[in-house]
C-alpha cells in the first residue's frame, strides 16, 4: 500500500458529530492490516482499536450500536468495518480527557468533527487534548453521509425504508425503498432541534427552514412532566399512554369534523389543551403526558415538513436524526400524517442509520481531504 | 357597565352579540342608538326686517340620534350584571335570537336564555373572525402595527392600505389556524398548528403551581426561557458570532431541561416563558413561502395573548412581515355582530373610532405602564360611531397606499410629543371654561365641563405613558380626541356663538374688502388676495397665540392681522385658468368671508369652477358646512359674481365628512369625491394650520396644489425655521 501516504491516511479514521444532546462517533476499523503494518502500528493506536471494537459500551453512557455496524466496507482502498458509537454531549470533557490519556495527539491523524460542538469544544480539544480539530459544515456532512450510506447499502439490505398501512397495528409493514435516484428530496434532520433541507443534487442543496421543537423538546418536556431520566424511558412511557386525554381534539370543540375548513374530528386542535381544566389534569397519567408530548412534537415536525415539501415541489421526504431511534410511534405517525394531509402526494422515508450521517460525512471529508 | 354615567345620553340597545371565551373573559358587542345634542344653525327669515342688529342666523341645540357600536371585555363573573343591563336597555323587541360563540357559549347558554328570554344562536368563529378583521382594516386608521423589539417606539403603525386583500390571518386561540383571505367571502384554511394558547396554558398548569392563564402570562413575563431552552450559543459555544449565527436563537426548546446536569433545577417561573417561544414554531414562514403572497399582510393575533406573540416574533422579522392589530381581541365579536346585523348592512357605512369611549392599546411591558387598568366589570372597550355618510379617498391623491395625513409622528418624536402634550394640557382649562360658557342657560354646564376636563386630562396622561394607545400619536389625534370628549359631555359646538358673531361682523366688511380689491391692478390684486387669504387665517381660536391676542385686544381686525404677517407670499394665479378648484376652508368669520371668498370670487371670474369643502360637524371655530351655506347665501345677496356662480352651479358647497380641525384626505365624504371627479378638478387649495401643516404638509397630489397657512405657534415656527405669524405658502405642481 505504498500509494497511501499523507497525514489524512494515518489511522485511526474517525468522524465526529457533536450535537446539542448527543455525540455521534463513527470509527473505521481496518480489517486488511498486513503483518508488516501490524508490527509498525504504534501501541496506543492498537489499544484504541481494541478498546472500541471489543466493547459495546464505554463508561456509563457511551454505547456502540452494534446492529448498525457496516461490514466489509471498502474505503479509500482499505477494507474494514464501520462502527457507530454515541454518548451524551455533556460527557464530552471526559471523552477529551480520555483522548489525552491515550496520547491521541501523538498519532499523526486529523480529527474531523462537525456539529455545533465542533466549535464549542474546539478550545478544549486544543488545551486539554493537544488536538487540532478539523471543523466541518454540519449540513455538508449530513448530506454526504446520507448519500454515501444509501449507496453502499446496509450489509446487503436496503438502507432506506417506508411504512405501509402505518396506522394499522396488524397490517403495518416496514418495506425497503429504492433511493437510487434520490433527487430531489427533502431531508428532515430531527436532532435536539430540527433542520429541513431541500437536496437537488450532490452539491446543490439548501436549508429551507427549521424548528426548535425537536427531540430535545420531547425529552426535556418529558423529564419535566414525568420525572423520567432517559430518552428510552420517555419513549417507553409514551408507548403506553393515550394522548387524546391530554390534547383537545377538533371533535372536542366542534362535536365532530369542522367542515367549514375541512378538518377531521380526530385532528388535534390544541396540544395539551385539555390540561387547562383541573379535573382533566387530575385524571391523566404520566404515560398519557409522555405520549401527548411525543405526538405534539411529531405532528409539528410533520406539518412543517409537509409545507416545505409542497413549497419546494418535492414529494419524497426523508426523516433522519436520533429522535427517530427506537421511535416507531413517531415514524408511523409521520408516515400517516404526510400521506393524509397531502392526500397521498407525499411519501415519508426513513434511513436505518438515523442519527449517524453527520459523523459519516465527517469521516468521508477526512478521506477526501487527502 | 359603560355609558351609564354619561351625561344625558340615553342608550338603546339592539343586536347584541356575545363572544364567550372558554377562559375567564367575555366579549360583548352591541349596537346602540345614542342620543346626543348637536348644534344646528338656521337662517332667519329676514324679509322686511331690520337686519342690522339681528344675529346672522339662529343657533339651536337639537337632539340627534346616532348609531354606535360598542365592544367591551369583562370578566365572566360580571355576566349576570351584564345581562341585567342588556335586559333594561334592549329596545328591539323583534330580536328573538342572540348570537354567541366560543367555549363559554355552552356554559352560559341557559343563563342567557333564561334572563333575556332569547334563544342563543351559535356562529362559526373563524368566519366571524375574518369578517371582523376586514371590518377593522377598513374602518380604523392605524389598526395595524408592527412590533419593534429594540426601538424606542414599541409599535410602528401602518397606514391602511386601500386594498386589504390578500392577507394571511394567523389566529392563535387554543390552537393556531392560518387562513388565507382573498376576498370578503373567499378564504381557506391553509394550515395550522395544535401548539397554541391552550398548549401554553395546559403545559404551564402542569409544570408550575400557577393554574390561571393570566397569572401564567405574568409569570412568563418574569421568567428566563434561556434556563430551559437550548440556544444556538449553548450548542456552538462562543463561536456562533464568527459563523454569523445569532446566539440567542433557540436550537431546541426545552432542550436544556434534559441535561443530566445534576444542578439543573426548574425555576418555577422559567418554563412558561420557554413555552411562549414554543407556541409559534416555524410553521408560518414555510406557509408564507408556499403561498407566495407578495405584499402580504400578516396578522398574528389572539385574544389576550399579545405578549406571547410579540416575543416570538423577533425570530421571523427578516423573513416575513408580522403585523398585529390593535383590536385583535374584538374581531370575533365584531364579525359575529356584522353577521347578525346583515339586514342592516353595516358594511355600507363608514365608521370611526371614538377616542373618548375607547380604551387604548396597552404596553406589552408591565413596567412601562405602572397604572395598569384594574380588571373589573369593563376593563377594556372600543366604541365606533357610525358616520352619516361613507368616506373614501380623495381621487386626486397621488398614491393612496402611501399617503400619510400627519406631518409629525409624535410617537416617534419624543421632543415634539412632550411639547404638544404640554400644550394641550395648558390649553385645557381654557377649553373647559369656554365649553361651560357656551351654554349659559344650562344648569349642569359647569359640572359637565369639569367632567370633560377630567376625561381629556386622563387621556393626555395615558398618552404620555403610552403614546401608541390609539395608533400613531399626532396633533390631529390629540385634537380629535378633544372633540370626541367634548361631544361625550354634550358640548357639541362650544364656539357656535363666537362663530355666529364673527360671521356677522365679517359679512359687514365684505363689500368694502371687495371694493378695495377691485380698485387694484391685476398683479397687485393677486398679491392682495393671497395676503388676505393668509391674514384671514390668523383668526383661529384653536391657536393659543391667537386666542390670547383676541382675548386681550378685541379690536384686533383684518388690517392688523395683515400687518402682523411675516414675509410675503407669491401668487399662484399665473398661467391659464384652472378647470376647477377644490378649496378646503378653515375658520369661520374673517377667514372664510374676507379671506377665502374674495379669492373664490377671483377664481370664478377667471372661469374656474370652485368646490368649497367645509367640515360636516363642528370643530373649534372651523366653519361648518351648514354655516357655509348661510354665509354663502348672504354673500350672494351682496355679490352678483357669487350669486350667478351659485345659480349656474359653478360654485359648489360640499361637506368633507369630517368633524376634525385637521384633514385626512383618505377619509372624505363620498359626495365630495364624486364631484371632484365629475368636475375634473385640477387645483386643490388647503388652508390653515390643522389642514395644511399638521396634516397634508407632505401630501402628494395628482394635480396642482396650494397649501397655505399662518404659523400661529411659536414652537412650531421655530421647528420650521421661522417666526410666529410666518406664512407657509406651498405651491406644488406634480412632476409628470
Amino acid at each position: 500500500n505504498e500509494q497511501i501516504n499523507g497525514p489524512a491516511f494515518f489511522f485511526p479514521w474517525f468522524g465526529l458529530d457533536i450535537g446539542g444532546t448527543l455525540v455521534k462517533l463513527v470509527y473505521f476499523e481496518p480489517k486488511d492490516i498486513t503483518a508488516e503494518e501490524e508490527e509498525e502500528e504504534v501501541e496506543n493506536l492498537k489499544s484504541i482499536r481494541k478498546y472500541l471494537t471489543s466493547n459495546v459500551a464505554y463508561g456509563s453512557t457511551g454505547i456502540r450500536d452494534v446492529h448498525l455496524e457496516l461490514k466489509d466496507l471498502t474505503l479509500c482502498g482499505r477494507k474494514g468495518n464501520l462502527h457507530f458509537i454515541r454518548f451524551p454531549t455533556h460527557d464530552m470533557p471526559a471523552f477529551i480527557q480520555m483522548g489525552s490519556e491515550k496520547h491521541f495527539s501523538s498519532l499523526h491523524t486529523t480529527l474531523c468533527a462537525t456539529g455545533g460542538g465542533a466549535y464549542k469544544f474546539e478550545q478544549d480539544f486544543r488545551t486539554m487534548g493537544d488536538l487540532q480539530l478539523c471543523k466541518l459544515d454540519e449540513l455538508d456532512c449530513l448530506i454526504k453521509g446520507v448519500l454515501y450510506i444509501d449507496s453502499v447499502g446496509f450489509n446487503g439490505h436496503s438502507e432506506c425504508y417506508y411504512f405501509e398501512n402505518p396506522t394499522d397495528a396488524e397490517r403495518c409493514q416496514k418495506l425497503p425503498f429504492n433511493l437510487e435516484n434520490p433527487y430531489p428530496l427533502l431531508l428532515v434532520n430531527i436532532g435536539s432541534g430540527v433542520s429541513i433541507l431541500a437536496v437537488y443534487s450532490k452539491e446543490n442543496y439548501k436549508r429551507v427552514t427549521g424548528t426548535s421543537l425537536g427531540g430535545g423538546t420531547f425529552f426535556g418536556l418529558c423529564c419535566l412532566l414525568t420525572g423520567c431520566s432517559t430518552f428510552e424511558e420517555a419513549l417507553e412511557m409514551a408507548s403506553h399512554g393515550d394522548s387524546t386525554k391530554v390534547d383537545k381534539l377538533v371533535r372536542d370543540i366542534y362535536g365532530g369534523d369542522y367542515e367549514r375548513f375541512g378538518l377531521p374530528g380526530w385532528a388535534v386542535a390544541s396540544s395539551f389543551g385539555n390540561m387547562m381544566s383541573k379535573e382533566k389534569r387530575e385524571s391523566v397519567s404520566k404515560e398519557d403526558l409522555a405520549k401527548a408530548t411525543l405526538i405534539t412534537i411529531t405532528n409539528n415536525i410533520g406539518s412543517i415538513a409537509r409545507m416545505c415539501a409542497l413549497n419546494e415541489n418535492i414529494n419524497r421526504v426523508v426523516f433522519v436524526g436520533n429522535f427517530l431511534r427506537i421511535n416507531t410511534i413517531s415514524m408511523r405517525l409521520l408516515a400517516y400524517a404526510l400521506d393524509y394531509w397531502s392526500k397521498g402526494q407525499l411519501k415519508a422515508l426513513f434511513l436505518e442509520h438515523e442519527g449517524y450521517f453527520g459523523a459519516v460525512g465527517a469521516l468521508l471529508e477526512l478521506l477526501d481531504s487527502a | 357597565m359603560p355609558n351609564l354615567d354619561k351625561w344625558g345620553i340615553s342608550l338603546n340597545l339592539s343586536f347584541i352579540f356575545f363572544l364567550l371565551t372558554g377562559g375567564s373573559l367575555t366579549k360583548l358587542a352591541y349596537y346602540s342608538t345614542v342620543q346626543h345634542k348637536v348644534a344646528r344653525v338656521r337662517s332667519f327669515d329676514h324679509s322686511g326686517k331690520d337686519i342690522e342688529n339681528e344675529p346672522l342666523y339662529e343657533i339651536s341645540v337639537q337632539e340627534e340620534i346616532t348609531a354606535r357600536l360598542h365592544f367591551i371585555k369583562f370578566e365572566n363573573t360580571y355576566i349576570e350584571t351584564c345581562l341585567d343591563f342588556i335586559k333594561d336597555h334592549l329596545v328591539n323587541t323583534e330580536t328573538k335570537v342572540i348570537k354567541a360563540t366560543g367555549g363559554g357559549a355552552y356554559k352560559f347558554k341557559d343563563l342567557i336564555e333564561k334572563k333575556l328570554g332569547l334563544k342563543v344562536d351559535k356562529e362559526d368563529v373563524m368566519t366571524c373572525l375574518i369578517k371582523g378583521c376586514n371590518f377593522v382594516l377598513r374602518n380604523i386608521p392605524h389598526e395595524v402595527f408592527a412590533y419593534q423589539k429594540d426601538s424606542d417606539t414599541e409599535f410602528r403603525f401602518q397606514t391602511n392600505h386601500p386594498n386589504i386583500f390578500p392577507y394571511l390571518l394567523v389566529n392563535i386561540g387554543s390552537g393556531v389556524s392560518i387562513v388565507k383571505v382573498e376576498t370578503e367571502d373567499k378564504f381557506e384554511w391553509i394550515g395550522g398548528s395544535s401548539i397554541g394558547g391552550g398548549t401554553f396554558w395546559g403545559l404551564g398548569a402542569l409544570l408550575t403551581k400557577t393554574k390561571k392563564f393570566d397569572e401564567l402570562l405574568q409569570l412568563a413575563s418574569k421568567g428566563q426561557h434561556t434556563n430551559v431552552d437550548m440556544l444556538v450559543k449553548d450548542v456552538y459555544g462562543g463561536a456562533y458570532q464568527t459563523l454569523g449565527l445569532s446566539g440567542n436563537l433557540i436550537a431546541s426548546s426545552f432542550g436544556k431541561s434534559t441535561t443530566a446536569d445534576k444542578d439543573f433545577s426548574l425555576e418555577k417561573q422559567s418554563s412558561p416563558k420557554a413555552h411562549l417561544m414554543v407556541v409559534t414554531g416555524r410553521l408560518i414562514p414555510a406557509l408564507l413561502q408556499f403561498y407566495r403572497i407578495d405584499d402580504t399582510f400578516f396578522f398574528f393575533f389572539s385574544p389576550h395573548l399579545r405578549t406571547i406573540q410579540l416575543q416570538c416574533f423577533i425570530l421571523w422579522q427578516g423573513e416575513v412581515q408580522a403585523l398585529f392589530l390593535r383590536h385583535e381581541g374584538y374581531l370575533g365579536a365584531i364579525g359575529a355582530f356584522l353577521k347578525g346585523a346583515e339586514q342592516d348592512n353595516p358594511n355600507q357605512y363608514s365608521w370611526g373610532e371614538n377616542y373618548a369611549g375607547s380604551s387604548g392599546l396597552m404596553s406589552t411591558s408591565p413596567d412601562v405602564y405602572p397604572m395598569q387598568r384594574t380588571r373589573s366589570g369593563t376593563f377594556d372597550m372600543l366604541e365606533m360611531d357610525r358616520l352619516e355618510r361613507p368616506l373614501v379617498n380623495l381621487p386626486l391623491l397621488k398614491d393612496p397606499s402611501t399617503y400619510i395625513p400627519d406631518t409629525v409622528d409624535l410617537t416617534d418624536d419624543a421632543m415634539a410629543r412632550k411639547y404638544w402634550l404640554t400644550c394641550f394640557e395648558e390649553a385645557l382649562d381654557g377649553v373647559a371654561k369656554r365649553a361651560a360658557a357656551s351654554q349659559p342657560d344650562s344648569i349642569d354646564a359647569l359640572q359637565r365641563a369639569e367632567k370633560f376636563r377630567q376625561k381629556y386630562w386622563n387621556k393626555l396622561q395615558t398618552l404620555r405613558q403610552q403614546p401608541f394607545a390609539y395608533g400613531t400619536l399626532t396633533v390631529r389625534s390629540l385634537l380629535d380626541t378633544r372633540e370626541h370628549c367634548l361631544n361625550e359631555f354634550n358640548f357639541p359646538d362650544p364656539y357656535s356663538k363666537v362663530k355666529q358673531k364673527e360671521n356677522g361682523i365679517a359679512l359687514k366688511c365684505f363689500q368694502s374688502v371687495i371694493e378695495s380689491l377691485d380698485s387694484l391692478g391685476w398683479e397687485e390684486r393677486q398679491f392682495a388676495l393671497v395676503k388676505g387669504l393668509l391674514a384671514g387665517n390668523v383668526f383661529d381660536w384653536g391657536a393659543k397665540a391667537v386666542s390670547d391676542v383676541l382675548e386681550s385686544e378685541p379690536q384686533f381686525g383684518f388690517e392688523e392681522a395683515k400687518s402682523k404677517l411675516q414675509g410675503r407670499g407669491s401668487s399662484a394665479a399665473e398661467g391659464p385658468p384652472h378647470k376647477c378648484a377644490l378649496i378646503f376652508a378653515d375658520n369661520s368669520g374673517i377667514d372664510i368671508i374676507l379671506g377665502v371668498f374674495p379669492f373664490v370670487r377671483e377664481l370664478l371670474s377667471r372661469g374656474t369652477e370652485v368646490i368649497l369643502a367645509c367640515n360636516s360637524g363642528p370643530a373649534l371655530n372651523d366653519v361648518t358646512y351648514s354655516e357655509s351655506l348661510i354665509v354663502t347665501e348672504r354673500i350672494a345677496a351682496m355679490d352678483p359674481v357669487i350669486q350667478s356662480a351659485l345659480r349656474e352651479e359653478k360654485l359648489l358647497l360640499v361637506q368633507t365628512g369630517s368633524s376634525s380641525p385637521c384633514l385626512d384626505l383618505s377619509r372624505l365624504d363620498k359626495g365630495l369625491a364624486v364631484l371632484v371627479r365629475e368636475r375634473k378638478t385640477d387645483l386643490v387649495i388647503i388652508e390653515g394650520m390643522g389642514r395644511a401643516i399638521h396634516t397634508n404638509y407632505y401630501a402628494a397630489l395628482k394635480c396642482e396644489s396650494l397649501k397655505l397657512a399662518v404659523i400661529k405657534n411659536s414652537w412650531l415656527a421655530d421647528r420650521l425655521g421661522g417666526k410666529i405669524f410666518s406664512v407657509i405658502f406651498k405651491y406644488e405642481v406634480p412632476c409628470k
